[in-house]
């Protein structure tokens, strides 16, 4: 007889779904005609996306060209060659800039290591994955495409879905992954601004001081000592 | 005479006549497949909202036209047949499970006035001053018909199995069979109650039986009451595993099989399998409400009158079990090939054949004249020793069991028993 009501408890729970509220959101691609909504869900902190390269203040690339993120990319997605900077009108500070930066979208697992490779913060990720090509020569994004605008901000291409605010959500793994090699921030701000941003600041989880939990801290610092 | 109860050939059977059939055949086909598009495209939204999902929104409004999209998308894919297929028999399947899919739906009445106060006859509608029934066709042998048909289905699936020339499919197709057969059993038996009932195959005979006020003239004369809500539950059990339906969609059961007798299946022989599958359903549907809630003919209560009143409560009725269905899909999870043979052929069968007898025994009783009372004490009696014997039955397959599993850890104490002496011998040698 248990058994019995178990069942119709099941019922019951599936009926009363019908009248809850929708988990999933009214997505569209973009695609929406006017009047229709087109929400994306709130992205989780740190979520991986699409690349882009960054600039420093002044406009110049970070990028040197070392190709340690190539060597670094578990799937060899990334095709980097490096060359002399020209000392009349450099590309980056110091002698060498990336000349061939190439991302292929058809390979690359977003797993990050090209960011925590990289010892300028070239390279940092977006949490935009709403891009998709029809072709597989659009999948290999070129320096060009990576590269932020003149505004500091990633180039939003046609195939992508870009929505108001959503550039502000880049490069936040580069600073957990700051040049000293130590993720925990000590007051001391290790990693260069950014064209269009400055500074930024240390985010949420990278220091007991700053807005974190001392658990998360705790935890990640004592893993990575 | 496959049409015979229909009026409209009573009279001389000319040119205008054929007009009217063949109407009424074009409007059966348009409307089924119409019915199927918003049957998947209602399962989808159902099972979302059940699922906290929005669901398909984009084609049309409320996606209504999600299965249109579907449908054409199918259609320019490549049509793909194996190599090891039996490249006939694998073209065939689609069409054998689709035609009898088609078929049943013709003999379901789905309208007419069975409330008439005139002396015409009930549920009789008018084409062009023509009177005919509100359904294509009428055999005398209606509900064989329908078994008949349920059983070929059965071919569709399993020659595809077997036709594509792959391991899974056919795994799925002798599930399939074995299945569709075993249920069939308890199908048929619960039929053979109805049947007793109303004391007729034809199914607008049935519907007429069950027009009209029943007991105490309030509840309606529908052989859900008047068979006992038991041959009804077994019909929508064994009817959904006719279906292979979830919870019974063994034959298609993703996670073990890939997709069953259609893996090998792509473009619009795969369409036309979805087609039979979901068609399936609404005639199944309809069926149910046509054998077991009256088809067309509402309660008596209800007041207006003309023959739409007929086609609204249909409609109506095949909603609710369309709805069911969706249900079932979205709360029970699927069977174990075991428990669906033992809910087949150890509970099903036995139950539905025991109510057939007490049933049977109510008839013959009423036959002979014998009171209510007399009656009654007849179905108690007869249903306390049913339960005794199956009481009985079920205390020996008890003991039976507990015997069994004493006996083997007695042996395997044995052996251990035997085995450790045996040890210690070699040890000490």
């Amino acid at each position: 007889m248990a058994e019995f009501t178990d069942y119709i408890k099941g019922f019951a729970v599936t009926f009363k779904k019908l009248f809850e509220e929708r988990v999933t959101g009214d997505y569209r691609g973009g695609m929406a005609k006017p009047g229709q909504p087109d929400e994306k869900r709130p992205k989780v902190e740190r979520l991986h996306g699409r690349h882009v390269l960054n600039r420093y203040e002044d406009g110049m690339e970070k990028c040197i060209g070392c190709e340690l993120c190539a060597g670094v990319c578990p799937a060899k997605c990334i095709h980097v060659r490096g060359a002399d900077n020209d000392p009349d009108n450099p590309t980056s500070p110091g002698e060498r800039f990336g000349y061939v930066y190439e991302i292929n979208y058809l390979r690359c697992i977003h797993c990050d290591l090209c960011v925590e490779a990289c010892p300028t913060q070239a390279i940092t990720e977006t949490k935009l994955f709403e891009f998709s090509f029809t072709n597989r020569d659009d999948a290999i994004y070129t320096r060009d495409e990576l590269l932020v605008g003149d505004d500091g901000k990633p180039q939003q291409l046609p195939w992508e879905d870009w929505r108001e605010g959503e550039d502000e959500l880049t490069s936040g793994w580069m600073r957990a992954t700051s040049p000293s090699g130590d993720h925990r921030y000590e007051g001391v701000v290790q990693w260069s601004g950014e064209l269009g941003y400055g500074v930024r600041a240390p985010e949420l989880g990278q220091s007991a001081d700053v807005g974190d939990t001392g658990a998360d801290a705790g935890t990640s610092g004592g893993g990575d000592g | 005479m496959i049409i015979a109860n229909d009026p409209l050939f009573a009279d001389p059977f000319g040119l205008p006549e054929v007009g009217v059939v063949l109407l009424k055949v074009v409007v059966a086909f348009v409307f089924l497949l119409v019915a199927v598009m918003f049957n998947i495209w209602f399962l989808r939204k159902v099972i979302s909202d059940m699922q906290n999902r929005i669901g398909p929104n984009l084609a049309g409004p409320w996606g209504i036209l999600v299965t249109l999209a579907d449908g054409v998308k199918l259609f320019f894919k490549e049509d793909l047949i194996p190599e090891k297929s039996h490249r006939f028999v694998f073209k065939l399947a689609p069409y054998l499970s689709l035609i009898p899919a088609f078929l049943v739906f013709a003999i379901v009445p789905v309208g007419g006035d069975f409330n008439r106060t005139d002396d015409r006859p009930d549920g009789f509608i008018s084409i062009f001053g023509h009177d005919t029934l509100l359904q294509v066709a009428d055999p005398p042998v209606g509900v064989l018909f329908f078994l008949a048909m349920s059983s070929l289905a059965i071919y569709g699936v399993m020659l595809a199995g077997w036709g594509s020339g792959s391991k899974y499919p056919l795994l799925g197709s002798v599930r399939a069979s074995a299945q569709m057969v075993s249920y069939e059993a308890a199908l048929g038996l619960s039929v053979a109650s109805v049947v007793l009932v109303s004391g007729t195959l034809s199914m607008h005979e049935m519907v007429l039986t069950q027009a009209g006020p029943g007991f105490n003239s309030f509840l309606p004369n529908w052989n859900i009451i008047v068979t006992g809500f038991v041959p009804f539950f077994i019909f929508m059990v064994a009817g959904t595993a006719e279906l292979n339906h979830p919870p019974f969609d063994l034959v298609e059961a993703e996670q073990e099989l890939v997709g069953g007798f259609h893996t090998e299946y792509s473009s619009i022989r795969f369409a036309l399998f979805y087609l039979a599958e979901f068609m399936n359903q609404i005639t199944m549907g309809a069926i149910i409400v046509t054998l077991f809630l009256g088809g067309p003919a509402g309660p008596a209560l209800f007041v207006p009158k003309g023959w739409w009143v007929g086609v609204f409560w249909f409609f109506f009725k095949l909603m609710l079990f369309l709805f069911a269905f969706v249900w079932l899909r979205a709360t029970l999870p699927r069977l174990r090939y075991d428990q669906l043979m033992d809910l087949g052929w150890k509970l099903l069968i036995p139950v539905s054949l025991a109510w057939f007898l007490v049933l049977a025994g109510i008839q013959i009783g009423r036959d002979r004249g014998w009171s209510s009372i007399e009656v009654g004490t007849f179905a108690v009696g007869f249903g306390v020793v049913c339960m005794l014997c199956g009481a009985v039955l079920m205390m020996a397959l008890r003991s039976a069991r507990l015997q069994r599993l004493t006996d083997l850890e007695e042996e395997r104490a044995e052996r251990s028993e035997s085995e450790r002496t045996s040890n210690e011998g070699t040890y000490r040698g």
